[in-house]
C-alpha cells in the first residue's frame, strides 16, 4: 500500500486523472505478455514529460516506491509484472516523434511511439528503420530499447542496440542523465548507452532516444526452401554466410511447426520436410538478383526438396505467410503459450533444434522450434494448459535443460526477450560469478535503493518461476 | 494426476462475482494470452490510451472478478459497457479468442443483477420486451412514426424546440432518421419474388425489423437485386427480430427465444441460403449455432441455419451473376464519381464479408472507388451504443469524419442502417462536404442497375 502522502504528492504531479489506484487500473497492469504471471500494483501513473518522470522518480525515492515502466506490456520474460507492487509507470502518453532529421539521419523519439508506426513514418519519408520485433505493431519503442528487441532483420541489420545514438533518461533519485547525442564516434567515457539499452528499466526510466536511420533498400526478393534433413538446412544458411552474402532474413521452421502451421492456414506444406527456410535478400536490384542465384545455388547443392522464389511481392507475401503464421497457429493449439528464444552461434541451430526435440520427448512435452536461423536466435514454443500443474512443471524443467543445451553450444538463454524474472534463475550459468557481480554494481550505481523494476534480472536463489497468480 | 482444466474452486461471497463464475468460459478466458494484438484494433482503447478499455484488459478483469482477485464494482460494469461490441478484436487475435462471447456472457451476468433506474427499465422493457419482438408494435411505431414525419408534427416539432428537452444523442439521432413506413417488404413485393433468367439458388430474404420499418425500400431493394443477380427470392412472414440488440445487453433468454421462432420459420423452406442485408443482424444469424448450443432440440436446426446465412454482397460475387451498373460521367471532365465506404464491423469481423461490397463498388461504372483510411474501424453506432454512451460515440465518430472528409467522395456507402444513420449523423455534424451523401451499398448499386436496364 502506498503512504497518504505518497499519494498525494503523486497526484499532484500528473493530476487526478493520470495516477489511478482504483482496482480497475491495478488489475490492467498486474501481468504482461508472459504466461502465468501477474501481480497487482500500488497505483498505475501516466507521466507526459522528462520534467514529471524526475518529479514521480524524487517522490518514490523518498518514499521507496518500487516503479516498473510499461509501454504496452508485450514483453515476455515478466520484464513488466511489479512482483513488488510498488507503481506502474505506463509511457503511453509521450507517444510522439519529436524530430526526423534528414541531415543526419537521425530520429528523435519520444519512449510511448510504436515501433511499427515509427517505421511507417520514417519509410513514407524514404528512411529506414531496420529493428522489426514481430510485436511491432504493438510494442513501443521505449520498450524495444529496455529490452533490445530483435526481429527477423537482425541478421544483416543488427538489432535495436545498433541504432539507439543518444538517449534521455532518469535516474532513480529522479535526476536526469543524457547519454551520446546524433553521433557516429563519441568515446567519451563509458558507453552508457549501449549499457541502458537492454537494461530492463533496472538502471533509469528512458524518456527520449535518438535513433538512426539508414536509406531505405531499393528493393527486395523472397524464396523459401524446403528440406528432408535438417542438416540440409542447417548447412544451407552456412553456407551462405561463408560464401559471405548475409540476407536481410533467413528464417527457419522446424517439422512440428509446419506441421502446426500447415493445419492452421490449409497452405499445402509438405508434410514430410524437416525443415523450412525462408529467404529475403534486399538493397539494389543487381545484387539482390546476383545474391538469391547464388543461394538457390547453395539450397541446390545442400539437396532441397522445392526451392520457390516469389516473382512479385503478392507471391512474396504468400511464400511469408507460413513464418506469419507460427506463432499464431502455435497459440491456438492450447490454452497457454511459452515462446522462449534460446540463442546459439549460427553453426549449430540444427544440433540446437534437434536436441529441443529430444528434451521435449523426453519430457512428454509439446514443443516446436522456428525462428531466426541466420543469427541463432530460435523461438522453441511450448504449448500448455496453465491449469495443469503437473504438465507445466515439466515444461519448466524441459526449458531449463533447453537453455542448459544452448550455453553448452556456445549459446546464450535469451536473445531478444530479456531476463526479467523468468530466466533471472539461469542468468549466472550464462554470465558466471564475475558477471553477476560487476552488474549488481551497476545496479547499485545508477539505483542503490534498489526502486527500479525490483526482482528482474538477479535472482535471489535458484529457483523455478515466481508464480504468485497462475494467471 | 488429474488434469485440472475447469473452472477455479472459488466461493464467491458477491453475487455478480459468483454468476460470472457460472456464466463465463473459463477456456476461453485461459486463452487469452495477454499478448496484446488486440490493442490497435480496439477502438475505445485508441480513444482512451487506458489499458482497462482495451479487450485484453477486460478479458483480465472478467477473469479477475471470476478468480476472485477484484470484486466486480461499478466501475466493472461501466468497463464492459463502454466496449462496442465491434469484435475487431477477434481477427486481431493470435490465439483466437471468442472476445464477443466473453462480453455477452458478462453483460449477461451484469443484467441479471442490474438494478435499473424506472426510466431505464421503462425503456428498455419497452424495447426489448414489446418493440423488437413483436412486428405489429413495430409497424404501429412505423406508422406513427411516419404520421409524425408526414403530418407537419414533425416540423412543428422541431420548431417548438421541444426536441431540446430531449438527450442530445436522442434528438441529433432523429434528425437523421428516414421517413419510416407501416408497410414492410413483404406487403409491397409478397413472399415470394421468383429469379431473372435461370435460377441458381433459392434464397431467403431475412428482413429484420428495424429495417423493415425505417428502411423497407433497401429490403425491396436487396430482393429486386437478388432476383436481378438470379436467384429465387422468399420473404417468410412469420420471421421475427434476429435478436442482436438483446445479445449485446445481456437479455439472452429473450434472443433465444426469438432465434428459436426464425430457426422454425426458415427450417421449413427448402433453402439454400439465408440473406441478411445488415451485418449487425447477420452476425448475431451467423452465430445462432453459439447462442442455441446449450438448447438440445436446437443444436442441430441452428447449425443449419448459421451455415446458410449469407450478406447480400457476398452471396451476389460469389454465386450470383452480378447485374450492370450504370453512372453517367460526371459533369466535369475526367473526374469519376467518387465513393467511399465504411464498413460494418460484424460483416467485417464476424461475417467475413469485408471485400465482396468492394468488388461490387468498383463493378460500378464511371465511378472511383476511394479506400477511405481506417475504414474497418467502428464508426461508434454499434448498435443502441451512440445512444448509451454518447460521448464515447461522438469522438469516434469525430475521428471517423476526418477521414472520410479526406477522401472527397461524393457517396459513403454502408452495409447496415446502424452504420448509416452514423454516418448521416456524421455528415451533418462534422462534413466540410454536406454533398457528401451516405447511402446503404444495396440502395446505390440497385438505383445504377434501373438506370441500366
Amino acid at each position: 500500500m502506498l503512504n497518504e502522502t505518497a499519494v498525494r504528492q503523486l497526484r499532484e504531479c500528473v493530476g487526478e486523472t493520470y495516477f489511478r489506484t482504483d482496482q480497475e487500473a491495478l488489475i490492467a497492469h498486474s501481468y504482461d505478455g508472459t504466461p502465468m504471471l501477474q501481480a497487482l500494483p500500488d497505483g498505475v501513473i501516466y507521466p507526459k514529460s522528462t520534467e514529471q518522470v524526475s518529479e514521480i522518480m524524487k517522490i518514490a525515492s523518498s518514499h521507496r516506491i518500487p516503479v516498473v515502466t510499461r509501454g504496452s506490456g508485450s514483453n515476455l520474460c515478466g520484464g513488466t509484472v511489479p512482483l513488488q507492487g510498488g507503481i506502474v509507470m505506463v509511457m503511453h502518453r509521450m507517444n510522439r516523434i519529436l524530430e526526423v532529421d534528414l541531415d543526419n539521419l537521425t530520429a528523435v523519439v519520444q519512449p510511448g511511439v510504436i515501433t511499427g508506426q515509427l517505421i511507417s513514418h520514417v519509410e513514407g519519408l524514404g528512411l529506414f528503420y531496420p529493428p522489426d520485433p514481430s510485436s511491432m505493431k504493438i510494442s513501443t519503442i521505449g520498450g524495444n530499447i529496455a529490452e533490445c528487441s530483435g526481429g527477423l532483420r537482425g541478421l544483416k541489420y543488427g538489432t535495436t542496440k545498433d541504432y539507439v545514438l543518444g538517449l534521455t533518461a532518469v535516474r532513480a533519485d529522479g535526476s536526469i542523465l543524457v547519454t551520446g547525442g546524433k553521433l557516429t564516434k563519441d568515446v567519451a567515457g563509458y558507453d552508457l548507452t549501449k549499457l541502458l539499452v537492454g537494461s530492463e528499466g533496472t538502471l533509469a526510466v528512458i524518456t527520449e532516444a535518438i535513433l538512426k536511420l539508414i536509406p531505405y533498400p531499393k528493393t527486395k526478393k523472397t524464396m523459401v526452401a524446403m528440406y528432408k534433413d535438417i542438416y540440409g538446412a542447417a548447412r544451407t544458411v552456412s553456407s551462405i554466410i561463408q560464401q559471405q552474402i548475409i540476407p536481410a532474413t533467413l528464417e527457419i521452421l522446424d517439422h512440428p511447426t509446419i506441421r502446426v502451421v500447415d493445419d492452421f492456414a490449409n497452405i499445402g506444406l509438405p508434410l514430410d520436410m524437416a525443415a523450412i527456410l525462408i529467404i529475403e535478400q534486399d538493397g539494389e536490384p543487381e545484387v539482390v538478383e546476383r545474391d538469391i542465384a547464388k543461394i538457390q545455388q547453395i539450397c541446390r547443392e545442400e539437396l532441397a526438396d522445392r526451392i520457390e522464389v516469389a516473382q512479385d511481392r503478392q507471391e512474396a507475401e504468400q511464400l511469408l505467410t507460413a513464418r506469419r503464421s507460427a506463432f499464431t497457429a502455435l497459440a491456438r493449439l492450447r490454452p497457454t503459450t511459452i515462446l522462449e528464444d534460446a540463442t546459439v552461434p549460427r553453426s549449430k541451430i540444427a544440433e540446437m533444434i534437434l536436441r529441443t526435440n529430444a528434451i521435449a520427448q523426453k519430457y512428454n512435452v509439446n514443443i516446436a522450434t522456428f525462428g531466426h536461423a541466420g543469427d541463432g536466435n530460435l523461438h522453441p514454443t511450448a504449448t500448455t494448459d496453465a491449469r495443469d500443474l503437473e504438465e507445466v512443471h515439466r515444461v519448466e524443467e524441459a526449458f531449463a535443460e533447453i537453455f542448459e543445451a544452448a550455453i553448452e553450444l556456445g549459446g546464450t538463454i535469451t536473445g531478444e526477450h530479456g531476463v526479467g524474472v523468468v530466466k533471472a534463475p539461469y542468468l549466472e550459468w550464462k554470465v558466471g560469478e564475475a558477471g553477476i557481480e560487476v552488474m549488481q554494481g551497476i545496479k547499485h550505481a545508477f539505483d542503490p535503493l534498489n526502486i527500479l523494476n525490483p526482482d528482474k534480472i538477479f535472482a535471489k536463489e535458484r529457483k523455478k518461476r515466481v508464480v504468485i497468480q497462475r494467471g | 494426476m488429474d488434469k485440472t482444466t475447469g473452472k477455479p474452486a472459488v466461493q464467491h461471497k458477491n453475487p455478480l462475482a459468483r454468476t460470472l463464475l457460472e456464466k463465463l468460459d473459463y477456456d476461453q478466458l485461459t486463452n487469452c494470452m495477454r499478448c496484446g494484438f488486440c490493442l490497435p484494433a480496439c477502438p475505445t482503447f485508441s480513444e482512451t490510451g487506458m489499458e482497462p478499455a482495451s479487450p485484453r484488459g477486460r478479458i483480465a478483469m472478467m477473469k479477475a472478478a471470476v478468480d476472485g482477485i477484484m470484486v466486480p464494482d461499478q466501475q466493472f460494469e461501466d468497463q464492459m459497457s463502454l466496449c462496442l461490441g465491434c469484435r475487431a478484436c477477434e481477427p486481431a487475435c493470435p490465439a483466437d479468442v471468442k472476445y464477443g462471447q466473453l462480453i455477452e456472457q458478462t453483460r449477461e451476468a451484469i443484467e441479471e443483477h442490474a438494478s435499473h433506474s424506472l426510466p431505464v427499465k421503462v425503456v428498455r422493457r419497452t424495447v426489448f420486451k414489446h418493440l423488437f419482438p413483436k412486428r405489429g408494435s413495430l409497424k404501429l411505431l412505423g406508422g406513427s412514426l411516419s404520421l409524425y414525419q408526414k403530418s407537419g408534427l414533425r416540423r412543428a416539432v422541431r420548431s417548438t424546440g421541444m426536441m431540446k428537452l430531449l438527450p442530445r444523442s436522442l434528438s441529433e439521432m432523429e434528425a437523421v432518421l428516414p421517413e419510416a413506413s407501416s408497410k414492410g417488404v413483404v406487403e409491397r413485393l409478397g413472399t415470394f419474388y421468383p429469379a431473372q433468367g435461370e435460377p441458381i439458388a433459392k434464397v431467403a430474404l431475412f428482413r429484420g425489423c428495424i429495417m423493415d420499418v425505417m428502411f423497407a425500400n433497401t429490403n425491396v431493394n436487396t430482393v429486386e437485386l437478388l432476383s436481378a443477380a438470379g436467384f429465387d427470392v422468399y420473404i417468410p412472414e412469420s420471421q421475427v427480430c434476429c435478436g442482436a440488440l438483446h445479445a449485446h445487453s445481456g437479455e439472452m433468454k429473450d434472443a433465444r427465444k426469438l432465434a428459436a421462432t426464425n430457426i422454425d420459420t426458415f427450417k421449413q423452406l427448402e433453402i439454400d441460403y439465408i440473406v441478411s442485408n445488415a451485418g449487425g443482424c447477420g452476425a448475431l444469424l451467423v452465430e445462432y449455432d453459439h447462442l442455441m448450443q446449450e438448447d438440445a432440440a436446437y443444436r442441430d436446426p441452428a447449425q443449419w441455419f448459421a451455415s446458410r446465412v449469407v450478406d447480400v454482397s457476398t452471396l451476389v460475387v460469389e454465386k450470383g451473376r452480378i447485374p450492370t451498373f450504370a453512372q453517367p460521367e460526371a459533369p466535369l471532365q475526367d473526374s469519376k464519381l467518387k465513393v467511399t465506404y465504411q464498413d460494418s464491423c460484424h460483416l467485417r469481423n464476424v461475417m467475413k464479408g469485408a471485400s465482396a461490397p468492394r468488388v461490387l463498388m468498383k463493378q460500378v461504372a464511371n465511378t472511383e472507388f476511394v479506400e477511405m483510411a481506417e475504414a474497418d474501424r467502428c464508426c461508434g453506432s454499434a448498435g443502441i451504443y451512440n445512444i448509451v454512451q454518447p460521448e464515447m460515440a461522438g469522438s469516434i465518430l469525430e475521428h471517423k469524419m476526418e477521414h472520410a472528409n479526406n477522401t472527397q467522395a461524393g457517396f459513403m456507402l454502408t452495409s447496415n442502417p446502424g452504420c448509416l444513420l452514423q454516418m448521416k449523423l456524421g455528415i451533418e455534424q462534422h462534413s466540410c462536404n454536406h454533398d457528401m451523401q451516405a447511402m446503404h451499398i444495396v440502395d446505390f448499386l440497385h438505383e445504377r442497375m434501373v438506370k441500366s436496364q
